[in-house]
């Protein structure tokens, strides 16, 4: 999961007035512009905890993205997103005021009649929203991301998740039972033919124990989490309009991330398989198929909300269905994220992410 | 019998009579027209203070502020969001750009609650630019043209704003103003998520500043409107007694009419409604005319009207007007209720008339001896209750309501009171001609008395209000030669060179006068607290009021301060009284001064008091004693030494003219407003003289049957106006006078918080006199014309004729 974030808003505001371009001709909310002045990802280039847990200001965009697939004792099923975007007006940071960084905090939580949603905007450099990676703190306002490691562990590795607002909130304690897992190659995920890519890794391992408070009830929860980190200047090719976006937990404790940027053509699909005890296997371009199988009427557009999703190499076969079709992100830069359940030749639950429609 | 037709037999009388029909729809489209003028030019101005107040956020959302107008840490705000407050930051302060200074309200674009957006937060390029350095002012249109020349940073023009504010991002804010990390208030959001902890947890040391109905500026100038409304109610008043006697006279007249047609078998009621019709009619036709003669007397005043409100309040009204429909509404609202009003009495006697009763045009109006009596009766009373509300109420509502009960109760007087003059006249004389005119005089009073009242109405206010008037500006520019004493003010542009300044004027002026001041709030007032220097200058020239001995010190020892008269009055301070000027900072009042034109309250305390509290005060003003012959020198090498721009060297004579030019144009549309009324007294005494003029030939016919020529008669209708005229503008001058001493002592000291002593200007009362003799002349000229070329035969016909 993850581009996705991309939601930014300011991203858009960013490329319409730096460039002075038109946004249409660069791809879902601004991500497909160029990246002058800003860090540029390369491969081969290691990944250094705990300091790339913290923010990489030099980049254009950043994020620390959250899924978790949850269960009340008595079988009901919710979902819950927790994100902090972070986008750069200029790279490099000031303090004070001045600082070019933007931030933005996405919460919702998902059953299967309602999906509630609040969005949090905030400027850098005076504390109100940011990223420290020892000890680990992601907040803006009151929502936080707070890791409880000691300082030399693994500082992902236990997080306590909260975000309050006005309808809803949660609190979720997430425990890592595997490694983080680097995505594309070492970390380095391309995201086009043409070449454009981000540093991204994942932490699909998290065993959640937690509550949500929703406006007719509270309500205990456990289940499994997922986290993806990525950052990157120019994440997408200009042709790219959107993506659809899938992390998967497999019963057999297995992990599949997968995604399609969809273009004039074919579209760019990339995935990952990730055994259970944490090593990832990069498929090639193209091992992934996605077809849509059902769409549904959301915030007044057809939307693809149910998908086959294959990768014959591995005799993965599955049919996809949504926990609520109306997962829909009424943010600033709106989009579709919900929680998902498949079946076929595996079974399992999972996030998926449309953007662009 | 159709309605047609008795609508047609009551209408023929005006169409015999045009003069009568222009002066019922003249009467009362003038007072349509002053009063909704009036209220036109205090609805835009409100409105203007409502989109002030909207785009400066004053009076929607609550807000945190510090107690004694601190600063806030920036850090209390970041607790507050991440204790999951939706709250937003505003940094504000003084800027000047050039010699514009500017209200410079430092926003941050991201938090602001959606009611009070200045920028549009899904306009990204807008957002952007509105960010990031060099950063952007959103301005009036009016403040753009100002400052363009002065700033290099960007200028987006809105017509939300008001004129001399600028919203600029709050990083740009802090640069400007040289705050950084610092907050002047917290703006609070309406929403908020359950659950918050309390306000007074997290930031114990702020206030909560709940939003209020009224904006700052609207509470400032309640009085100044109440003030036109007052001025506008007695024009309407004035108009009233126009339509009053027009109307009565109609229906007197037409007496024979209603008694034919009820004859022909029409009913009371058809009769009366048919009636009410016409006055409906009436109402409406003079109602769109004042409408829209009041626009045009609204578009004439507003630009007076913004110039006074900037000049005493420092508020801003933009200078167009807006046709809004309410006006209309209201203007024909007013125009029937003001009909109504006036054709009450007379309707109340068509309904118990007998249905032969004869017409009297003659005695109609003629106020039978127990309706004068009920007039001085009431009479008595109102000027009682004006003198009660004097000793025993408060307020500037109580201080309209003495004006209100002074002026009634005058007015129904005045008719007593001139036939109680012209019947002592009578007695004196011996002639039989003289005697006679005497008489005719009273027997004419009558008809003439409701239009003498608004003459005595208009006279005195016209002599009330100058009087006062004058008395401020002789007291304001005596205060101006006080409190303007150094010869010279000079003002640096940063603060190096404001140091090397002060190095270079030690050797050259005989002293240097720093002007500081800061912003504070004291007992929850917006208020500037000054600090001077210990010089001769403010021993010598400062104009105190009330003082302490040894007060200036006591002033210099930063034990004492001084306070301004409006603060004085409003919080009701005596001297000795402990003053709170800050946290740490308490110390005792030891004078007053006075302070004229300066809305908010004001405090002076020691130099060195105050810096040591404010040490970041700005000190880039100054005060220069110099010897006169030596300003003109110093001027110029002050401008060649530091290159100081013309403006920013000011000598007093400039300064005190400039003052002296927004006084005078303060007042301008005072005078406008008097010499409204007085011209709509003129037209109602012009108005009464022709009706009379018409039904005075029984009365004339005899005297000239008897010899005494058509030109002595015109003669002595002049000189019987004259005498009319004069004598109720004798009786107008105390009226007048008593009238501008509650204004300058009770009005004022209310509306305003400060006290003038009144001066007396008779030469002003000569130029109103000979001003209302002209007008007597040109009332009296077409009545008078009418009867000089009126044949011998139409004189004859007085005695052939039956009534």
């Amino acid at each position: 999961m993850s581009v996705r974030s991309i939601a930014i808003a300011f991203a858009v505001m960013i490329i319409t007035s730096l460039s002075g371009n038109q946004a249409p001709s660069q791809g879902f909310a601004g991500l497909g512009s160029a990246a002058e002045g800003f860090s540029v990802p390369q491969p081969g280039r290691p990944f250094h905890f705990p300091v790339d847990h913290g923010a990489h200001p030099d980049f254009r965009i950043e994020w620390w993205y959250l899924t978790a697939n949850l269960e009340a004792p008595d079988g009901t099923q919710y979902g819950a997103q927790w994100t902090l975007f972070r986008s750069a007006l200029a790279p490099g940071e000031n303090k004070g005021w001045s600082s070019p960084q933007l931030w933005m905090g996405h919460a919702a939580v998902t059953t299967s009649e309602d999906h509630f949603v609040a969005e949090r905007i905030s400027r850098g450099g005076v504390g109100q929203a940011g990223v420290v990676a020892e000890p680990f703190s992601a907040w803006i306002d009151d929502w936080q991301m707070q890791g409880n490691a000691v300082p030399g562990a693994d500082q992902l590795a236990n997080l306590t998740l909260t975000a309050t607002a006005e309808e809803f909130g949660y609190e979720l304690r997430l425990s890592a039972t595997g490694p983080l897992v680097p995505q594309g190659d070492n970390g380095y995920s391309v995201k086009s033919a043409k070449g454009q890519a981000s540093y991204y890794y994942s932490q699909p391992f998290y065993a959640v124990t937690g509550s949500l408070s929703l406006p007719t009830r509270n309500v205990e929860v456990t289940g499994k989490a997922w986290l993806d980190r990525e950052w990157s200047s120019q994440p997408l090719a200009e042709d790219q309009t959107g993506w659809e976006w899938f992390s998967l937990h497999l019963d057999t404790g297995e992990k599949l991330m997968g995604f399609r940027l969809r273009d004039e053509g074919e579209g760019f699909t990339s995935a990952t398989w990730i055994t259970a005890d944490g090593r990832p296997n990069p498929l090639p371009a193209g091992a992934l198929r996605i077809v849509p199988v059902r769409t549904a009427k959301v915030a007044g557009r057809q939307i693809p909300v149910s998908w086959n999703v294959q990768i014959p190499s591995r005799g993965f076969d599955v049919t996809t269905r949504p926990l609520n079709d109306q997962a829909w992100m009424s943010t600033s830069i709106p989009y579709w994220e919900g929680p998902i359940a498949f079946e076929g030749s595996v079974s399992g639950r999972g996030y998926l992410e449309m953007t662009g429609y | 019998m159709t309605i047609w037709t008795v609508a047609a037999a009551l209408l023929s009388h005006w169409q015999r009579r045009p003069l009568q029909l222009g002066a019922v729809v003249l009467g009362l489209a003038l007072a349509t027209a002053l009063w909704s003028g009036v209220q036109a030019v205090n609805a835009e101005a409100r409105a203007s203070y409502a989109r002030a107040a909207a785009a400066l956020d004053q009076n929607e959302l609550a807000h945190l502020v510090s107690p004694h107008g601190r600063s806030i840490p920036q850090a209390v705000f970041v607790r507050l969001r991440r204790a999951g407050w939706n709250v937003s930051p505003v940094l504000e302060g003084e800027y000047r750009f050039g010699t514009a200074r500017l209200r410079v309200i430092g926003v941050e674009p991201l938090t602001m609650p959606a009611e009070t957006q200045a920028v549009d937060r899904r306009n990204a390029g807008e957002l952007l630019s509105f960010i990031s350095p060099p950063g952007t002012l959103i301005v009036s249109p009016e403040t753009a043209e100002k400052i363009r020349r002065q700033t290099d940073l960007a200028l987006r023009v809105s017509d939300r704003m008001p004129d001399g504010a600028a919203f600029v991002d709050i990083g740009l804010a802090e640069r400007l103003l040289r705050r950084e990390g610092e907050l002047t208030r917290i703006v609070i959001a309406e929403n908020q998520r359950p659950g918050l902890e309390p306000l007074g947890t997290l930031a114990p040391a702020l206030l909560v500043r709940e939003p209020s109905a009224q904006s700052d500026l609207e509470h400032l100038t309640e009085s100044f409107h109440l003030n036109l409304t007052a001025f506008g109610f007695l024009a309407f008043a004035v108009g009233l007694f126009i339509v009053y006697s027009t109307i009565g006279l109609a229906f007197e007249q037409r007496r024979p009419t209603f008694r034919t047609l009820r004859c022909l078998g029409v009913s009371l009621s058809a009769l009366a409604v048919s009636l009410l019709a016409e006055l409906f009619l009436f109402a409406l036709v003079a109602g769109a005319a004042g409408v829209i003669i009041g626009y045009l007397i609204a578009s004439l005043l507003l630009p007076g009207v913004a110039a006074t409100l900037e000049g005493l309040y420092g508020a801003s009204v933009t200078g167009t007007l807006s046709l809004r429909p309410e006006w209309w509404l209201s203007g024909f609202a007013i125009a029937v209720a003001g009909t109504l009003i006036s054709s009450i009495q007379s309707l109340l006697r068509l309904m118990r008339m007998p249905v032969l009763a004869a017409a009297q045009p003659q005695t109609w109006g003629r106020s039978s001896q127990t309706g004068r009596r009920f007039q001085v009766l009431a009479a008595a009373a109102l000027l009682g209750l004006s003198g009660a509300l004097i000793l025993w109420a408060d307020g500037l509502r109580a201080g309209f309501g003495v004006l209100g009960c002074l002026l009634l109760g005058a007015s129904l007087l005045l008719p007593a009171m001139l036939s109680g003059f012209l019947t002592f006249m009578q007695r004196l004389s011996s002639g039989a001609l003289v005697t006679w005119f005497w008489a005719d005089a009273r027997q004419q009073l009558p008809g003439l008395s409701l239009a003498l009242m608004a003459l005595l109405l208009a006279l005195a206010a016209n002599v009330g209000v100058g009087t006062m008037v004058s008395s401020f500006r002789l007291t304001f520019i005596g205060w101006l030669d006080q409190r303007l004493a150094a010869e010279l003010y000079v003002a640096a542009r940063n603060e190096p060179e404001a140091d090397r300044l002060r190095a270079w004027l030690a050797t050259k002026v005989e002293s240097v006068l720093p002007i500081v001041s800061v912003d504070a709030e004291i007992r929850g007032q917006p208020m500037q607290i000054f600090g001077v220097v210990d010089d001769p200058t403010y021993r010598e020239h400062w104009p105190l009021i009330v003082v302490m001995p040894d007060v200036w010190d006591r002033v210099a020892s930063g034990e004492g301060v001084l306070v301004n008269e409006q603060f004085w009055r409003r919080e009701r301070l005596r001297i000795g009284d402990q003053l709170d000027l800050a946290s740490d900072w308490k110390a005792t009042v030891v004078g007053v001064y006075s302070d004229y034109g300066n809305p908010k309250g004001q405090v002076i305390a020691g130099i060195n008091a105050l810096t040591s509290r404010h040490p970041q005060v700005s000190r880039l003003r100054y005060g220069l004693r110099v010897q006169p012959d030596q300003i003109a020198d110093l001027r110029s090498s002050l401008s060649d030494e530091f290159g100081l721009p013309p403006d920013n060297i000011v000598d007093q004579a400039a300064l005190k003219e400039q003052s002296r030019r927004i006084f005078d144009r303060t007042f301008l549309v005072t005078g406008a407003l008097n010499i409204f009324t007085l011209g709509v007294a003129a037209l109602a005494v012009f108005s009464s003289l022709l009706m009379l003029s018409e039904m005075r030939l029984p009365q004339l016919a005899p005297v000239w049957a008897m010899g005494v020529t058509r030109r002595d008669l015109a003669l002595l209708e002049i000189l019987r106006t004259l005498v009319l005229w004069l004598a109720t503008f004798a009786a107008a001058l105390p009226l007048g006078l008593v009238l501008a001493w509650v204004l300058l002592a009770v009005v004022n000291v209310e509306a305003f918080g400060w006290r003038l002593p009144m001066h007396i200007f008779p030469y002003e009362w000569v130029r109103l006199g000979l001003v209302a003799l002209a007008a007597a002349v040109v009332s009296v000229f077409i009545p008078l014309r009418r009867l000089a070329g009126l044949a011998p035969s139409e004189l004859l016909k007085v005695f052939a004729n039956e009534r």
